[in-house]
């Protein structure tokens, strides 16, 4: 701006060298306050999956805690172990992986298309309007999973599910789809309701739009949302040590599990064993991190 | 809201069709087409389990035995303690942290990758290493407390509340992430004008985080704190594996007290009674969750 010579000074310029000291102190103080945070955190985070390499690595297996921050010995026989399912608790491990991948693979797959569906439904072509029945999936949270896992153990056997991977898959899509919906629903939001109706002007039918309209623009959060369910799956256990009772249909999480039923087992196949299953989630998660911001942002604040 | 200014561009509602427009029969039909698949889920696997778990557990005798059983009593105790304190600990500190993911500098980004792999960690492998980290003097946090200060850490597990104090931080550890991810989410949707706007009002730190960030935030926060309640009420695998309901089941909660009496002590009906005596406060809850997701939509 022309106007703006050097000698005309708004007020705020005069009052802006007087609060800049201040200014940069408090921002030094704050970030010093951020690392000491960070660092706690960081520590925090860390300690549980240490204390389990720590374990892994012991030739022993002992959980004793021998005062250094490395074993004497450090040993990678018991991821050996693991790998050629050498143990008994861990015989065929990669049969067990394959199934506890099975189980999540399907889980993902199914949360993704019934949850897309039904939010479709719900949110576009406006089936329900008010918040009863809008968020009516969200209801199932009312009666908690591990709550019903005896009825659900029953019914298993009713609908011929009993000992199936499909039981526990059923299971998971269960508690998997509301969170889904919800999210779905709401990243929906974000997208015009004239594309969809500039699209049915043309002719086209509910399912064209929720096929070249819906699912395109809504790809993050699917990824999101399958993301999640896979991770929810992963992460269950009750329901695959109840309904999956073959050796056959086992997964890893039971066969870790598994170690607390005897009273002197090696612990170190144990943590050896749980590290190897815990690197499947994590390295999904940490690669699709930047496809998963949609499934955080809910009950949003729409400003 | 008051307290945030109105402009034509915060009115704006992108996916809304205007209030009066009526559904044709054809589109019923098709929503009713889209649903289906999920309404033969929740009819087959949330309204059939839930009303045969009621239907097992209708004998009134249960509850009465419940009420007798010292160990049930202790359990509510317990479960109150673990919802009540873990998710509000939980929640508040993770409102807190979200302010320290808002930096833009690189190692709180790599902190957040480092910080988020506990959520995605699974519950077994995680729960079962802070079993091992507690358990007593051999376990790592002793050892820890021992070489760097000097003190001598009790028996985690010999005492029901400090078991249950482990139980409350190992599921912090695995949950916290994520609210704090989801309130990073919500900042983040605040527009940059308000802060501006609050900085000129000479509202900086804890004055804007107490009256700019918090009331824009306390639907969301609400509506978090609300699905947390109900997801922890249900948390089977902390209690499970963290401290396996030591000493002597006195830090059991609901859902691994129902597991037990109906698989050790071969009690289904009872075990499906001790966990349905939670519904009068979940069921409600749930529905005040339902009504504040469609009232976060229309505040301000």
């Amino acid at each position: 701006m022309s106007l703006a010579s050097p000698r005309l000074l708004r007020p705020a310029d005069a009052v802006w060298p007087l609060l800049e000291r201040p200014g940069r102190l408090r921002r030094r103080l704050g970030t010093a306050a951020a690392l000491a945070v960070g660092i706690v955190l960081l520590i925090w985070s860390l300690l549980p999956t240490y204390n389990m390499l720590l374990i892994a690595l012991d030739a022993e297996g002992d959980t004793e805690y021998a005062g250094i921050l490395w074993p004497a010995e450090p040993t990678l026989d018991s991821f050996r172990v693991v790998m050629a399912g050498d143990y008994w608790y861990l015989e065929h491990f990669w049969h067990k992986f394959a199934n506890s991948l099975f189980i999540a693979l399907a889980t993902m797959v199914l949360t993704v298309v019934i949850g897309s569906l039904a939010s479709f439904a719900l949110g576009r072509l406006r089936l329900a309007r008010g918040w009863l029945l809008g968020n009516f999936a969200v209801i199932t949270y009312a009666v908690p999973a591990s709550f019903l896992v005896i009825p659900f153990y029953r019914i298993m056997r009713e609908y011929g599910l009993s000992d199936s991977l499909w039981g526990v898959i059923a299971a998971d899509l269960t508690f998997a789809a509301p969170y889904a919906i919800l999210i779905l629903q709401q990243y929906a939001k974000f997208i015009p309701l004239e594309l969809d109706e500039a699209a049915q002007i043309d002719g086209a039918s509910p399912f064209v739009v929720y096929r070249h309209i819906y699912l395109p623009l809504m790809a993050p959060a699917l990824v999101a949302v399958g993301t999640f369910a896979l991770l929810f799956a992963w992460n269950e256990y009750l329901y695959q040590y109840m309904l999956l009772t073959s050796d056959r249909n086992m997964t890893v999480s039971v066969a870790i599990a598994q170690f607390f039923d005897a009273d002197e087992a090696p612990w170190n196949y144990m943590m050896a064993a749980a590290l190897v299953y815990a690197v499947p989630p994590v390295a999904i998660f940490l690669a699709l991190r930047r496809w998963t911001a949609a499934g955080f942002s809910f009950g949003g604040v729409r400003v | 809201m008051s307290s945030v200014p109105s402009t034509p561009a915060f009115d704006l509602r992108a996916g809304e069709y205007p209030p009066g427009r009526r559904l044709q029969r054809s589109e019923i039909a098709w929503a009713l087409a889209f649903l289906a698949p999920y309404l033969v889920v929740f009819a087959a696997l949330v309204v059939y389990p839930v009303g045969y778990g009621l239907w097992l557990a209708r004998d009134p005798g249960l509850y009465a035995e419940l009420f007798a059983d010292h160990r049930y009593l202790r359990t509510l105790v317990n479960t109150v303690l673990f919802v009540g304190i873990g998710v509000n600990l939980m929640m508040f500190a993770a409102v807190l942290l979200s302010g320290l993911f808002m930096r833009r500098d690189w190692w709180v980004r790599a902190l957040l990758a480092v910080y988020l792999t506990c959520w995605a960690m699974p519950a077994v492998p995680a729960f079962s290493s802070f079993h091992w980290m507690l358990i007593g003097e051999e376990g790592l946090v002793n050892g820890l407390l021992r070489e760097l200060l000097g003190v001598e850490g009790p028996i985690w597990f010999n005492n029901g509340w400090l078991a249950l104090a482990c139980n409350i931080a190992a599921y912090i550890w695995k949950w916290m992430p994520f609210w704090t991810v989801v309130f990073v989410a919500g900042r983040m949707a605040i527009p940059q004008e308000i802060y501006e706007a609050a900085a000129v009002d000479g509202a900086t730190g804890p004055r804007r985080f107490l009256h700019v960030l918090f009331p824009l935030l306390a639907n969301l926060y609400l509506v978090c704190t609300l699905l947390a309640t109900l997801w922890t009420v249900g948390d089977f695998n902390t209690v499970y594996l963290v401290s396996i309901g030591a000493p002597a089941r006195s830090s059991e909660v609901l859902a691994t007290l129902g597991f037990h009496y109906a698989f050790d002590a071969a009690q289904p009906s009872l075990g499906i009674a001790a966990t349905m005596s939670a519904l009068p406060l979940l069921v409600p809850l749930t529905l005040v969750l339902m009504r504040r997701l469609q009232a976060g939509e229309v505040q301000l």
